[in-house]
């Protein structure tokens, strides 16, 4: 599984680091999603799953 | 056409395509039997009836607005929360639409962005806008302040207490730390925030103000800020005016004069008006059953979720999000035609069993909770991770510092401040 993000969608909500601030980080300059690890491990998926659905403006997708 | 049909009792969800749905292109029929929108809700902390019945009728159904003008309401998170993400219904509503949401002569702060002309309100010029903005809330940024504010949250509980043992919380907290926060954040001498509530509350009329009050009240707002930038100017402090201000006077074309003043005020209001009013509802809600409260008395733990199901789960919601479409679209099955206004109720839509398992329980527990107070798609509330932060604070410090926390009146004695966009009590009285 590995995490996509559309930094064009991002709104820099930061929903994503609340979620999982293990996986997402934010630009501090803009607020935009960074990926820390882009291939998340097989226990913190589930984890991933819920910040991708929690994003508020559909930003990260991910490929498996 | 006919929208009109009385709120089914029986709550009985049919085919999308049985959901009649009036085009905005029509004249609208006089003496149309349409529901009133915003409903009033018969107790204050129960949901108003019509809620479930127009989410179980139809995802859109065609509402009367405080002007007189005919809408769109969306009433299912599915559909509430495509729309709010879909770029063809915008926030611009024309002055001319068919809709005009509030009942003063210009209809009121939704058609006053429409006439700005300024480009930050959508599109990429917002998009913009936004990345300005968001270095001033990111989760790290906010987490970085919330010491300040739980300083501030036990300053305001000393003093009830000196003064107990009883206080109103709408008062004595609602009313001051959520406008502190935000004028620290920005740069607001302390003094001066007092001025704020009157021009906050005419910015933000439904119904309570004239035109000519309203007109007044942004006049001295922006003056008052003209002045205020002129002085951080000359002596820039460690706040987002001044570094905003920077940004204008580089002049390269991200953010000029009128668009600082206009962002200045927009987050003064909404950084502490919406917040404000929902440190008063949270705090009713919880004590409204004691064992809400308790619950997080006993494990405090949990006051993270608890904050985000007392959003979910806010009964005395602001009247929604206005979205204007100029083209035909259909949404949930239905026809919308171009020329109408759309209005997303968050609130109806949180309650939806096709998102939410057991809606209708406060569960202070509750995981996967994304619910659309804050909105969704790229209008995201900005400031929502102060207001988590603030609220979390102020449910935190009272449970606490103030575990007998109780209601001093009977619920149904709450009374919702009346024409506003955004909705609260006039007070929460409350005892220990």
């Amino acid at each position: 599984m590995r995490i996509e993000v559309d930094r064009e969608l991002c709104c820099g909500s930061g929903m994503c680091v609340l979620t999982d601030p293990e996986t997402f980080d934010q630009s501090e300059e803009d607020g935009v999603v960074q990926v820390l690890r882009t291939q998340p491990s097989a226990e913190r998926q589930a984890v991933v799953r819920s910040a991708v659905s929690g994003c508020p403006t559909s930003a990260i997708r991910l490929v498996e | 056409m006919t929208t009109t049909e009385p709120p089914l009792t029986e709550a009985a969800p049919g085919p999308a395509q049985t959901c009649p749905v009036m085009h905005g292109t029509q004249p609208a029929a006089a003496g149309r039997d349409l529901l009133n929108y915003p409903f009033s809700g018969a107790v204050p902390l129960d949901p108003p009836v019509e809620w479930e019945q127009v989410r179980e009728q139809c995802p859109v159904v065609a509402v009367r607005l405080p002007s007189g003008d005919e809408a769109h309401l969306v009433t299912r998170y599915e559909e509430a929360r495509a729309l709010l993400a879909d770029p063809r219904f915008t926030r611009q509503i024309p002055v001319n639409a068919e809709s005009r949401i509030g009942a003063s002569e210009d209809g009121g702060v939704f058609s006053r962005q429409a006439t700005s002309g300024l480009k930050i309100f959508e599109g990429e010029g917002h998009l913009r806008w936004r990345r300005l903005m968001a270095k001033a809330f990111t989760i790290k940024r906010v987490e970085s302040m919330r010491p300040r504010i739980q300083a501030l949250a036990d300053e305001l509980v000393d003093k009830m207490v000196a003064a107990g043992p009883r206080a109103d919380i709408a008062r004595d907290i609602g009313a001051i730390l959520p406008v502190r926060v935000i004028g620290d954040l920005l740069g607001v001498p302390t003094e001066d925030l007092h001025r704020f509530a009157t021009w906050s509350d005419a910015i933000l009329t439904l119904t309570r103000h004239s035109k000519a009050e309203v007109d007044a009240a942004r006049q001295d707002f922006g003056i008052y800020l003209a002045k205020l930038i002129e002085a951080k100017r000359a002596e820039p402090g460690d706040d987002l005016l001044s570094e905003l201000i920077n940004i204008t006077d580089s002049e390269d074309g991200r953010l000029d004069m009128v668009e600082l003043i206009v962002t200045a005020m927009a987050i003064l209001v909404a950084g502490h008006e919406t917040t404000a009013n929902m440190i008063g509802k949270m705090t009713a809600m919880l004590l409204a059953d004691r064992s809400r409260f308790e619950t997080v008395v006993a494990d405090p733990s949990i006051v993270p979720s608890a904050v985000d199901e007392v959003l979910r789960f806010d009964t005395n919601p602001s009247i929604g999000v206005p979205r204007y479409v100029s083209e035909d679209i259909a949404v949930g099955g239905a026809e919308i035609g171009a020329g109408s206004t759309v209005i997303v109720s968050p609130a109806i839509a949180n309650r939806d069993p096709r998102r939410f398992p057991e809606p209708e329980r406060m569960d202070l527990r509750r995981t996967n909770n994304q619910h659309l107070s804050f909105g969704a798609g790229p209008h995201f509330c900005l400031g929502q991770p102060l207001a988590r932060a603030e609220l979390q604070v102020v449910l935190g410090t009272l449970a606490r510092r103030l575990p007998t926390l109780r209601l001093a009146i009977d619920r149904r004695e709450l009374r919702v401040k009346q024409g506003l966009i955004v909705v609260g009590f006039e007070e929460v009285p409350v005892e220990w």
